[in-house]
């Protein structure tokens, strides 16, 4: 009998467990739709979205364009925001140029209302003049920034970035956070889009917030 | 002429068994959110400060496309906190979708091993898939 009761006390559980997933101790699943749910048309968006969205911190730095840099400055554009060092050897030139083909692909129109921002974690090799010609290599018209080393950590902290300095024989490299932002027309951090995404879901953010 | 019960409520009890096995193999799954989520309750910085150890993120959580595929972070204490690779604002939630099965790995300062791991598993499309999964979820052993 014992038996009996405990193959039907699995069967009846695994019947309850089909259609809804339980709550673990240190997860809490299946919320109920209103808690903490973001607005339908961010669900659209292909990149992490934040809600409600922060204004993005503004900083001073020194820009690629001779000018301060400045996040300010840039309002009324979407903003691709992305940190690394021109000597990355695996991580920035497959961002770089994967925004530079998403901004292809828009056409030169949307395009050009979407300004790619590349901070350096590396001042002492990136240099505003050095780091133009590198980010030119990718598209003419992303602006770097870079800065004394504890304006740039002031920027990294406002924006959650990590940067470690790896050392590599007589050299060194960069551990450093590998995300981009995406920065709405109002200045507003929206969304994070892990490393890794492509042109296209690029695109497909981007026409969304230059939608707005 | 006697009936035993035991003789009458085995056979019934393995019928149920076999039937309950061919429907968890069968039956379509669904859940009622695709949300996984992990939240920071409020007074966890206050906790940290006081010198106790708060774990909240695991690092290595799994998802499962088309099933729970959008990882949600939400911070409900007073002060930005760095979630996984993420600054979170108070009161702000981050919801990051998956749309292709992999393992993903995001530098993390709050794990030990600098490190946390997202496996999105792909959708569970075969019988024994699915019995795999909802035994899992039955056994809370999934990530």
């Amino acid at each position: 009998m014992r038996i009996a009761i405990a193959l039907l006390s699995f069967v009846i559980a695994a019947a309850h467990a089909a259609g809804t997933a339980t709550p673990t101790s240190a997860t809490t699943r299946a919320p109920t739709p209103a808690a903490g749910a973001a607005t339908p048309h961010a669900q659209t968006l292909k990149a992490g979205v934040f809600d409600p969205p922060r204004l993005a911190p503004d900083f001073a730095l020194q820009g690629t364009d001779g000018a301060d840099l400045k996040m300010s400055r840039h309002r009324g554009k979407v903003v691709l925001l992305a940190f690394g060092y021109s000597s990355c050897q695996a991580v920035c030139p497959t961002t770089l140029a994967t925004f530079a083909e998403a901004r292809r692909r828009l056409g030169a129109a949307a395009a050009a209302n979407v300004q790619v921002i590349y901070v350096t974690v590396d001042p002492d090799r990136d240099d505003p003049a050095h780091l133009k010609s590198y980010l030119a290599n990718f598209d003419s018209t992303f602006l770097g920034g870079t800065g004394t080393p504890d304006q740039l950590a002031k920027v990294r902290t406002a924006y959650g970035i990590t940067a470690e300095k790896v050392p590599a024989g007589d050299s060194y490299s960069y551990s450093h956070s590998s995300f981009t932002y995406l920065i709405d027309r109002a200045g507003k951090i929206r969304a994070l889009m892990p490393y890794g995404h492509n042109p296209q879901d690029y695109v497909h953010d981007l026409t969304i917030l230059l939608g707005e | 002429m006697s009936v035993r019960p035991r003789s009458v409520i085995l056979p019934i009890c393995a019928a149920a068994l076999v039937a309950g096995v061919a429907w968890a193999a069968f039956a379509p799954l669904t859940t009622p959110s695709h949300d996984h989520v992990f939240e920071i309750p409020k007074g966890t910085w206050a906790r940290r400060m006081a010198g106790n150890k708060v774990e909240i993120l695991p690092n290595r959580i799994h998802l499962t496309l088309g099933l729970r595929d959008i990882l949600v972070l939400r911070n409900r204490d007073d002060v930005p906190q760095t979630f996984g690779p993420m600054l979170i604002m108070p009161g702000q939630t981050f919801r990051l979708p998956f749309e292709r099965s992999a393992e993903y790995n995001f530098a993390c300062t709050a794990h030990a091993s600098g490190q946390m791991i997202i496996v999105v598993d792909p959708n569970p499309d075969t019988p024994w898939a699915k019995v795999r999964w909802r035994a899992l979820e039955l056994l809370h052993l999934r990530g």
